[in-house]
């Protein structure tokens, strides 16, 4: 292993390619803080230019593409709370609070240091146990998917404030039938459309997530104009912060990483699961286990609630390598695309790579983490200038957050329709904004929909109707009675505080 | 029960999961399907049953943390010409171009908004979107169509 790593650095650490992975962060940062081009977007862009390269240099540019979009999603869920890839959308729930509190710079370094140290984290775990790994993720079947769902929805009263419970399911059932639209998966039959054309293949993510999150943020902020407790916000919002972080929030961060990088880095694992599903459960999971007081400063800036997510996507990001790289199974859609570059380099990842050519196993998983490096070098001494797109007015701010909003769906579809959806959809969610109905449950039921109807589909086909799945396996059984635990810790939380 | 308004849209999710569930079971299947453990219309269903379920509860159980809204505060008027300005923003891009309409609909929105800095109006929306526009299609090599470009000869 040694060997393989020591042959990894090689390749990586030319003067090329470190001027490469550098190339692409900067561009990867650019491209994902633009709503609706993400990490796959940005890797798929790349992908033409690369061919011009050999196959090590090719994926080291890639590789800090990936890294650098990620890292830019971030940014803007933290700055406009306006997250481009559903990996961000946690982010969100704690960065941009933390933002609007005048500590823009720190949110920023906040997550540029939780990446890193996920990042870090789960390529250590990646090195020793990839192979076994794939065994592992190879024995999920459906029913256990399926489990996993519930449980990631589950995690949702972990977002819910006392007595918001059942707002949030109401949230979670609405995000659920909204995917439900368009073309059945498995027979094609139209669902929900009402013969229009435009819902045919369903409702976008990134419509849902810009109406909801950017749009409707944005309509509140003007709504909430003359309130007297907005104005007190809008004058915070011209103090940028420092970047630094103090003891008490690297105490909490020294906290949260490990646990929310094992987490990142088991889900990413899992083919299809990835950084969404990671992320918000690595903060539904940290919400739980912190005290009492730090509990109720979640989804207000807390620096747990920023961190964990944080460290979980990237932690992810580097465990959706492992089906991809031993089993040739992409397990997220940028790894897709990774993968369709790497066939097209002539590397056939699979079982026999890591033991036929270990030298492009290891020069991958190098140049992955040295991409995260530089990111880290490039991206910190940048963030007090990235942190004062904040300082832009509010009268030039709002118009620019819509007009980021409907760029992002128009290059997407080229479709009106889909910009009237999103401004209705947008107008709905200010409104249920207004009396605290929460949008991330609405989200992550959105993200999962498609997946956890495909599971419960073959479940029960496989079970011929049976709802026997649900406890005939041992590890659906006992993701099944996690998520139990976790509700009836829950109600118990509730009453025993009346 | 005390009427507010969250009671009201917990009442309008009930009616909406209800017609939701109807259309679920008015979704049409193959023959062969319709009576298999599982067709397109099964998920949505259990879908409809759980919006009535939750939204149900929401309606009958007491709520102690009420929601009060100062609707006096809220800024109704702008809310809603951004709103409009966006629609039509919308009704045109296709049309008249993104060059054009991007930069009208930043323009005009600025000033409802109560921008008066005609200057830096100008600047943060013409210049701004030319600038967005060829970092897109210039440079990432991302399709924006523009009748309106391409009738002046800019676009190609």
């Amino acid at each position: 292993m040694i060997e393989g790593i020591l042959i990894g650095l090689t390749t990586a650490l030319t003067i090329q390619n470190i001027l490469m992975v550098m190339v692409g962060c900067f561009f990867g940062t650019i491209i994902g803080m633009l709503p609706g081009l993400g990490p796959m977007t940005a890797i798929a862009l790349m992908i033409p230019i690369t061919y011009g390269f050999d196959p090590a240099t090719g994926l080291i540019l890639m590789a800090g593409v990936y890294y650098g979009a990620v890292f830019g999603g971030s940014t803007s869920s933290i700055l406009l709370n306006a997250p481009g890839v559903p990996g961000t959308v946690a982010t969100s729930f704690d960065g941009y609070p933390m933002a609007q509190q005048g500590k823009a710079g720190k949110a920023l370094a906040i997550a540029a240091w939780s990446s890193f140290a996920g990042g870090t984290l789960s390529a250590i775990y990646l090195l020793f146990m990839a192979p076994s790994l794939s065994k592992v993720s190879l024995s999920f079947r459906s029913p256990d998917y399926f489990a996993l769902m519930i449980l990631g929805l589950t995690a949702i009263a972990a977002f819910s404030s006392k007595g918001q419970f059942l707002k949030a399911m109401m949230m979670v059932v609405l995000g659920l039938m909204l995917a439900s639209v368009g073309q059945d998966s498995l027979s094609d039959i139209t669902r929900f459309t009402f013969d229009n054309m435009n819902l045919t293949d369903g409702i976008s993510f990134v419509l849902v997530v810009m109406a909801t999150f950017a749009m409707s943020e944005a309509l509140t902020i003007i709504l909430k104009r003359n309130d007297p407790t907005s104005a007190a916000k809008q004058v915070s919002l011209t103090e940028l912060g420092s970047i630094k972080i103090n003891k008490e929030e690297r105490t909490k961060m020294y906290k949260t990483i490990p646990r929310s990088s094992i987490i990142g880095f088991l889900i990413g694992v899992l083919p299809g699961a990835g950084a969404t599903i990671a992320s918000f459960l690595a903060y539904g999971m940290e919400r739980n286990v912190v005290s009492d007081e730090e509990k109720e400063k979640f989804g207000k800036g807390s620096v747990n609630g920023l961190s964990a997510p944080e460290t979980a996507n990237n932690a992810a990001c580097s465990g959706s390598f492992v089906p991809m790289l031993t089993l040739g199974i992409p397990g997220s859609g940028t790894t897709a695309v990774m993968l369709g570059a790497l066939l097209g380099f002539g590397v056939q990842p699979g079982p026999r790579l890591y033991m036929t050519n270990p030298e492009i196993f290891w020069s991958i998983i190098m140049s992955m983490y040295i991409g995260m490096v530089i990111l880290l070098i490039l991206n910190l001494p940048l963030i007090p200038y990235i942190a004062r797109i904040l300082a832009v007015p509010k009268n030039y701010l709002i118009p620019l957050i819509l007009f980021f909003s409907v760029t992002g769906i128009y290059v997407m579809s080229f479709n009106n329709f889909d910009i009237y959806l999103m401004i209705g959809i947008a107008v709905v969610a200010t409104f249920l904004r207004l009396y605290d109905f929460p949008m991330p449950p609405l989200i992550l039921a959105f993200v999962l929909g498609g997946l956890m109807e495909e599971n419960l589909r073959r479940s029960l086909l496989l079970s011929n109707g049976s709802w026997e799945f649900l406890w005939d396996r041992t590890l659906t059984a006992c993701i099944l009675a996690t998520t139990m635990i976790i509700v009836l810790w829950h109600i118990y939380k509730t009453f025993s505080k009346k | 029960m005390n009427i507010n308004t969250t009671k009201i849209i917990s009442l309008l999710f009930f009616i909406f999961s209800a017609f939701y569930l109807y259309t679920a079971y008015q979704i049409q299947v193959f023959a062969f399907d319709e009576n298999a453990p599982f067709n397109a219309r099964t998920f949505p269903i259990y879908l409809g049953y759980a919006g009535l379920f939750f939204s149900g509860l929401k309606l009958i159980l007491p709520d102690p943390n009420t929601i009060k809204v100062d609707h006096k505060n809220l800024e109704y008027k702008k809310t809603g010409i951004l709103i409009l300005i966006a629609i039509i923003y919308g009704a045109t891009i296709l049309k008249v171009g993104y060059f054009l309409t991007t930069s009208l609909f930043l323009f005009a929105s600025y000033y409802f908004l109560g921008e008066r800095r005609w200057i830096l109006m100008f600047l943060l929306s013409f210049p701004f979107v030319a600038a967005f526009m060829y970092l897109l299609h210039g440079i990432l090599d991302i399709y924006l169509r523009d009748p309106f470009l391409k009738s002046i000869g800019v676009m190609g």
